[in-house]
């Protein structure tokens, strides 16, 4: 890889905590009012702003009235750095009302490759964690959630067809619940999924789950911070590492997903998310030579064929395939069917003897 | 081998001791067997199959086509709907059992069946291929009536009608693999045997029939590539199962795209098996021949690249070579046969192919004197030295009796050559230090990884790959989980 990304990933796991967050205020509540209003491109906004804004432009809560809000830059998340596309795209994201809400990094094919790198970089360090560490860094962004909970309900209220705050606020509560739920896994999965084989012969037999590897994750547009969390932490729990593509009126809520994933001691590379059209992104992580697994929730059932076909270059694992596949119900118990979708059954066996 | 034992004279050599094949009567056609009985296929096709070690024919099989597949999907959904779909797990158990007990009382003739058609030793298919069949459906007959308790929820069902394409290397035992877990779970079949390898199926599905599962619960359909094309898409089947070539496999990913089929893939590999210099090294030896030249090498998880540690190359070298002279090439049905036939010649020739490419890329070739029956597929035990990483012979697979030799450094070195192939199917680890076994055996990415040990199976021992090896879990709790809706 050519130098941009060498500078950028080299402190791995400090940078994943410095680099570029440039405005993340540990006060949430309201500063999204805000997004009412049409904004220009999130191109460098120097200096002090646009004079003439109306009220909106003021965030009440940010700081006493009169007060101009420090908005938000979506950007990208790959190997812990917080990158524009390299393609120098982006692209609005309005709310259900058309109200423009942010313009979002527009993720190139070179992105995709770029992540999937970063996040073969990533595995043999977060595979090779133990899963006691994997569970404490899982249960971390559940911490690191909670205390942006007001935020995360904000975002999604206004980019997803909620009925009111409170439902909201209630999927967002859901989310941190599941990162809860999954960072109790890890240590436990093995033993689920894994054990003694009684072979017929003096061989000390065993099999244990491990990773499947790099797993591209095309997240449900539709769902939320919760769906967000419902197909992520699964895939990270186990010790694989993950490139998400988020699309439609999730990608706010995951770019702010990431910016939490770096402030919690997840390290870099180990999640990378993508944002922009799922439908140009995803054939490329279908095709990907260095990609194990696809979990094809969020695209299209009418895409699904030709992108398991794809997925056949390398044998990829295909999750939600078919166009039988049943939407999930997100609120509901997740079960462990996610958790044990990206594993791979590794048996030992070693002759007894004297 | 007793130390004190007094020198083999140099003209001493092995009387013949050949397995009677009058245990055997093949029948010199055979149909499909659909819907409980054998019947000709819809356009009277047929092929021979050959003994590979003669090249005579054995007998001639059916060809079947489209409407054949049809046929047999239709009955595997009756019974589906019907009989095995109603008979409660209790039952499903009981038969099952009655298949491994009547594979046991028939081993005899199983093995040697399977010796004539796939050309491998009868030591081979008499110790290992047909006890691990009967054993293969005893151990899930057991498990018939107790899958509430494997673990995949309450309430598990079967998926329905699973067409199963099988390969030559293997035939019974890859046909039990199949079955044995597909019927545990309620599932109907529809077998598809290799082209060159289809009579103990045959002899199976006589079995099954006198076991008395009821008609359509397993249907066996001869044929070859385009039979099995037509099975994997035929819009009845609902669950995919095959063993064969990463090729083959991602043809099959591709043409079950879309279709919600589950799939299981048992592909292709590259083993790599791993002497450290601290090893026992006359085991490691042995370990290293059963590795590649069992069954003539035609493994998918054999163990056909050695990386062995530069201060005992030349050591372990030397030790193989002696080995190697004494291994006996020939007549599959002698008992004191090492090295086989190859299976076809469609597969000697890419032995040759690919052993030809391994000198022109730069290794050195080595054979032990070795002759070679006038007629039949024959090919001797092959050692090539000096192979680099990007050498064909080190990448890929080549289902023969052809071990490419390497060499490492540390431990680092030897995990970073070991994982350097598109493959993940199996490994081996020789070392006396056991935290080196498992700091390798974490490190090494494969589905199956022998420490001081390798080529051992068990149907309590799930098997299969990581990577473009595959997906899915043969053996043990694991292999049941592709039969289920789970």
């Amino acid at each position: 890889m050519p130098d941009r990304r060498a500078a950028r990933e080299e402190p791995q796991k400090s940078s994943a905590t410095k680099t570029a967050r440039p405005a993340a205020p540990p006060a949430a509540g309201g500063k999204r009012a805000n997004a009412k209003a049409p904004r220009p491109a999130p191109a460098p906004r120097s200096g002090g702003g646009q004079p003439d804004e109306d009220e909106a432009q003021r965030g009440p809560g940010a700081g006493g009235a009169g007060r101009l809000a420090v908005r938000k830059t979506y950007k990208l998340f790959i190997g812990g750095a917080f990158p524009r596309s390299e393609s120098g795209r982006s692209y609005p994201v309005t709310a259900p009302d058309g109200t423009l809400l942010a313009h979002a990094a527009l993720a190139s094919r070179k992105d995709a490759r770029d992540a999937v790198v970063a996040a073969r970089k990533a595995f043999p360090g977060w595979s090779g964690a133990t899963a006691y560490n994997r569970g404490q860094v899982l249960y971390r962004v559940a911490e690191m959630l909670e205390g942006r909970a007001g935020q995360f309900t904000d975002e999604v209220f206004v980019a997803a067809n909620y009925r009111d705050r409170d439902d909201a606020a209630r999927d967002v509560a859901a989310a941190i619940d599941r990162w809860v739920w999954y960072a109790g896994w890890p240590d436990k999965v093995a033993q689920i999924a894994g054990g003694a084989n009684p072979v017929a012969g003096p061989y000390f037999n065993l099999s244990v789950p491990e990773p499947t590897g790099v797993v591209a994750v095309l997240a449900p547009p539709a769902a939320g911070l919760l769906g967000l969390a419902s197909v992520l932490a699964p895939v990270i729990a186990t010790g694989n590492t993950a490139v998400l593509v988020a699309s439609g009126p999730a990608v706010l809520a995951a770019v702010s997903l990431a910016e939490v994933l770096a402030t919690s001691d997840v390290p870099g590379g180990v999640v990378n998310v993508l944002t922009g059209l799922a439908g140009g992104l995803a054939p490329v992580l279908a095709a990907h030579q260095d990609v194990n697994a696809i979990d094809l929730t969020g695209t299209e059932p009418a895409e699904r064929a030709d992108l398991e076909r794809l997925a056949a270059g390398n044998v990829k694992r295909v999750f939600a395939a078919g166009p039988g596949w049943v939407p999930e119900d997100w609120a509901g118990a997740p079960g462990v069917r996610r958790l044990l979708a990206f594993l791979e059954t590794k048996t030992v066996w070693h002759p007894v003897g004297t | 081998m007793v130390a004190t034992s007094p020198p083999v004279p140099p003209d001493w050599d092995y009387a013949p001791a050949p397995e009677s094949a009058d245990v055997v009567s093949i029948a010199p056609r055979y149909g499909l067997f659909i819907g409980g009985e054998f019947v000709p296929p819809a356009d009277g096709g047929s092929f021979a199959t050959l003994n590979p070690a003669t090249e005579e024919s054995l007998s001639e099989v059916a060809q079947a086509g489209e409407q054949d597949v049809d046929r047999a999907v239709a009955a595997a959904r009756a019974a589906y709907e019907g009989a095995w779909g109603a008979a409660p797990g209790r039952d499903r158990a009981k038969y099952l059992y009655r298949i491994a007990r009547v594979i046991q009382e028939r081993a005899r003739e199983f093995a040697v069946l399977e010796s004539l058609d796939n050309g491998k030793p009868i030591r081979e298919s008499r110790d290992v291929d047909i006890p691990l069949a009967a054993a293969h459906f005893f151990y899930y007959a057991g498990w018939a009536d107790k899958l509430e308790h494997a673990g995949f929820g309450p309430g598990p069902r079967p998926l329905g009608v699973a067409g199963q394409v099988i390969p030559w290397n293997f035939p019974l035992l890859m046909a039990a693999w199949k079955l044995a877990p597909a019927l545990a779970a309620g599932n109907t079949c529809v077998l598809k045997p290799a082209e060159t390898t289809p009579l103990t199926a045959l002899l199976l599905a006589e079995v099954i029939g006198e076991a008395g599962l009821p008609p359509g619960t397993v249907n066996v359909l001869t044929g070859d590539g385009a039979t099995g094309q037509a099975l994997v898409a035929h819009p009845g089947v609902d669950k995919i199962a095959f063993t064969g070539s990463t090729e083959v496999g991602k043809e099959i990913q591709r043409a079950v795209a879309g279709t919600g089929k589950k799939l299981t893939l048992e592909l292709g590999g590259k083993g790599a098996n791993v002497v450290f210099d601290d090893a026992p090294l006359d085991q490691a030896v042995e370990g290293i021949v059963n590795g590649i030249f069992f069954n003539q090498g035609h493994v998918c998880c054999a163990g056909s690249r050695l990386l062995v540690q530069e201060s005992v190359a030349d050591s372990v070298l030397d030790r193989l070579k002696r080995r190697l002279g004494t291994l006996r090439l020939g007549d599959p049905l002698d008992k004191n046969t090492d090295i086989g036939a190859i299976n076809s010649r469609q597969q000697l020739d890419k032995i040759t192919e690919l052993s030809a490419a391994g000198e022109q890329e730069g290794a050195q070739r080595w054979s032990p004197a070795c002759s070679l029956p006038g007629r039949g597929y024959w090919f001797p035990p092959t050692v090539f030295s000096g192979v680099s990483q990007a050498h064909r012979i080190a990448q890929e697979e080549i289902f023969g009796p052809v071990l490419s030799v390497l060499t490492f450094r540390t431990p680092e070195e030897a995990v970073a050559k070991a994982n350097n192939t598109p493959y993940g199917l199996s490994a081996g680890i020789w070392t006396e230090k056991g935290s080196r076994i498992f700091w390798m055996a974490q490190r090494l990415r494969a589905g199956v990884i022998w420490a001081n040990t390798y080529n051992r199976f068990d149907p309590a021992s799930p098997f299969g790959g990581f990577q473009e090896s595959g997906f899915g879990r043969e053996g043990g709790r694991h292999g049941l989980a592709g039969y289920l809706d789970a």
